[in-house]
């Protein structure tokens, strides 16, 4: 039961903790991070703050059928390096992914112990696999499973504390701040040294099956990441990498759920309203089946532009006892999935399923968008670690991944905790500022009552991004002049977040949801503008640079914005390679 | 689109503090109608149909719906659930039922 929200700034209760390590985000990375934390020093404090609850917060709130990241018997580092590179249109951090790939297997293997179902082969005591990197398992409960896990090692979890900015001292983290959407209450909790695994943002663009009613988050990434985690490290002034790679994919049609459970795990192939299988037939030259994921997100779009679509995955040819297993996969995963075919009466033996592009999303699990980290997963920012989907360079980590980086940055944040043991000093006035910023939309309720609902502010935030920047109703593509538009008006919005409301602690969390999105958006904006080339259509399609221009942009592009002025600096920073060989090829 | 409550079936988890499917909804969605002490949705648009509510509720009062506008009346889809495992039960709109048992723990 959620208390009453404050009419006054002076009613709001502070609460002011201390811990050694702070986790923001209990999902995949941070319970993985703070069970890492723990395992290196027992006597270590371990607080988490998480807006959701444990049990069931973040991208594995219904579970997950595959870790898409293993290291198979006979597979090596490097082959994974040269694959995740290929993948990604031969740009990711390669120091970066070499690290994760040696120690990708360890959170798989011990979520195993812990009583995770991974499928075996039938022969053997091989895991089951499905793609090259691909192993299945019965993932409903595993969020459940290793929340248990984070309690029994003995780590301190707050739930429903919203994180809104850092603790600073000079340009070192050393905290956050934050709210209770349940107690009212205003957190501030002192760090020694602090974890960021907030996931990626949904909800930037417009969800193409947006109706009037029911179905605004009918989205493939869990609509309650918003990017928090990059909004806090963007306006602390972290620097942030690779925006612009944003994540767009293939999807089932209408319900926006998973693909390659059906594609990858049943080798089913796509196919247009000709009946022509596309990968095959029209992308031979890219590598078919096995090109590109960017190429698989634009395909259905490609497709219906050229007046081929609707675009299906074709079921036609599973065994009953395939169609089971797979809707096995997807009540491990998204399982109202099996409820969207029954309520079309759909036998997918005989009716192929549909897909189509998804609504872009950020997320630096599947490509490599995020904070800039170094090999420890520090960020620009000195005490701040960064894991998972907030941490960028290094794509295809997936579960597995954003799991192995958290026990990477836990490794990493011990270290700077081992070098700084006192304890932090903060400047209260920091505190008193971010709590009256905070409450600001509940105040402005009660002093005026007139102003814009977050939900407002959302869906408009949604139709320009979708409209002038790349979203799904525009096939991804977009150009200079439109993206200009979009930034000028998501500069008119965030002046207007000082005329938000909100008259309960939900709707005040949703205030700062926007809040968060609308300065992601305008990093975004400008990492896309900033990218004159197109280097993965339908990630990031570039109409007035129809081309990949290596010349300019075989490079990082990453971004920082000022906290004294507010003003976005956007840099290139060089590949280097490490794995040799062609980094368009697997 | 949110589950619905079998208001029938629903007790507002009396002997807890909040109820469990406020307690755990990812989206801070479900809570307590404070007058007639059942739990309702209070955002229908905002659910991600993840259905961590349904599995939690001791009553059975919970029931994931599709929105209309992606597929038909009436189909459904109950999961039961076990110590280790989960037993879902499909029907679809033709009243065709299914059942699946998934081991979702290792002993």
């Amino acid at each position: 039961m959620a208390a009453k929200l404050p009419t006054s700034l002076e009613e709001v209760p502070e609460v002011i903790l201390e811990t050694d390590l702070l986790i923001i985000g209990a999902g995949n990375a941070g319970c993985f991070a703070a069970i890492e934390a723990k395992k290196l020093n027992p006597k270590l404090k371990v607080t988490l703050i998480e807006k959701a609850h444990i049990d069931r917060s973040g991208c594995l709130a219904a579970g997950m059928d595959a870790f898409n990241a293993y290291i198979k018997k006979g597979r090596t580092v490097e082959e994974f390096v040269r694959w995740s590179r290929s993948q990604a249109g031969g740009l990711i951090r390669e120091d970066l992914t070499l690290s994760l790939a040696e120690v990708l297997n360890q959170p798989v293997e011990e979520w195993e112990r812990w009583g995770l179902p991974i499928d075996y082969e039938e022969e053997g005591d091989e895991y089951h696999t499905r793609g090259k990197w691909d192993i299945t398992i019965k993932g409903s409960e595993m969020k459940v499973i290793l929340a248990e896990k984070v309690r029994e090692h003995g780590c301190e979890v707050l739930n429903r504390v919203v994180a809104t900015n850092y603790l600073m001292d000079g340009d070192r983290v050393v905290g956050a701040m934050g709210f209770g959407v349940r107690d009212g209450k205003f957190y501030a909790i002192k760090a020694k040294a602090t974890i960021v695994s907030t996931g990626g943002a949904a909800g930037i663009y417009k969800p193409y099956n947006a109706d009037g009613i029911d179905s605004h988050h009918q989205l493939w990434y869990c609509p309650f990441n918003v990017g928090t985690g990059y909004a806090m490290g963007i306006r602390a002034g972290a620097e942030m990498t690779t925006f612009e790679m944003r994540w767009c994919a293939t999807r089932t049609k209408d319900y926006n759920g998973p693909i390659d459970t059906i594609s990858v795990g049943y080798k089913t192939p796509m196919i247009n309203a000709k009946g022509e299988k596309i990968l095959e037939e029209r992308y031979a030259h890219l590598g078919g089946d096995a090109a590109p994921r960017f190429i698989r997100a634009n395909l259905p779009m490609e497709e219906w532009l050229a007046g081929r679509g609707p675009c299906y995955v074709d079921t036609r040819g599973m065994s009953p006892e395939q169609v089971r297993d797979m809707k096995i996969d997807y009540l491990n995963e998204r399982p109202s999935f099996v409820l969207f075919l029954a309520a079309r009466g759909q036998d997918v033996s005989k009716e192929p399923i549909e897909i189509y592009g998804s609504d872009p999303y950020i997320v630096g699990g599947h490509t490599a968008s995020g904070y800039w980290v170094d090999i420890k997963r520090s960020t620009t920012l000195p005490g701040l670690f960064a894991a998972g989907d907030v941490a960028g360079g290094c794509p295809n980590k997936f579960v597995s991944g954003c799991a192995a980086e958290g026990m990477l940055a836990a490794r990493g944040a011990l270290e700077f905790i081992e070098k700084r043991p006192h304890p932090v000093t903060i400047d209260m006035t920091q505190i008193a500022g971010e709590k009256a910023r905070v409450f600001a939309p509940a105040i402005r309720q009660v002093t005026d009552g007139d102003g814009i609902i977050p939900k407002e502010m959302e869906e408009r935030m949604q139709r320009l991004m979708d409209e002038y920047a790349g979203g799904v109703h525009q096939f991804f593509r977009m150009n200079r002049e439109g993206l200009e538009y979009a930034l000028k008006h998501l500069r008119i919005l965030k002046d207007q977040t000082r005329y938000l409301i909100a008259r309960d602690l939900h709707e005040l969390m949703e205030a700062h949801e926007v809040i968060d999105r609308l300065d992601v958006a305008e990093v975004l904006i400008h990492h896309l503008m900033f990218r004159e080339e197109t280097r993965w259509p339908g990630w990031q399609t570039r109409t007035d640079f129809p081309e990949r221009n290596d010349e300019r942009f075989d490079c990082f592009v990453n971004s920082r914005r000022d906290p004294a002025t507010g003003e976005i600096q956007v840099f290139t920073r060089p590949y280097e390679q490490i794995v040799p060989g062609d980094r368009y090829q697997p | 689109m949110p589950p619905r409550v079998n208001v029938e079936k629903c007790d507002g988890c009396k002997a807890e503090k909040e109820p469990l499917c406020e307690q755990i909804c990812p989206g801070d969605l479900m809570t307590l109608n404070r007058e007639t002490n059942k739990a309702y949705c209070r955002s229908p648009r905002d659910c991600w149909d993840c259905m961590s509510c349904v599995k939690i509720c001791p009553q059975g009062a919970l029931e994931t719906r599709l929105p209309y506008q992606l597929g038909y009346y009436r189909a459904r889809l109950i999961p039961l659930m076990g110590t280790n495992k989960i037993t879902w039960t499909c029907v679809d709109i033709h009243g065709q039922a299914e059942r699946f048992v998934v081991k979702v723990r290792n002993e």
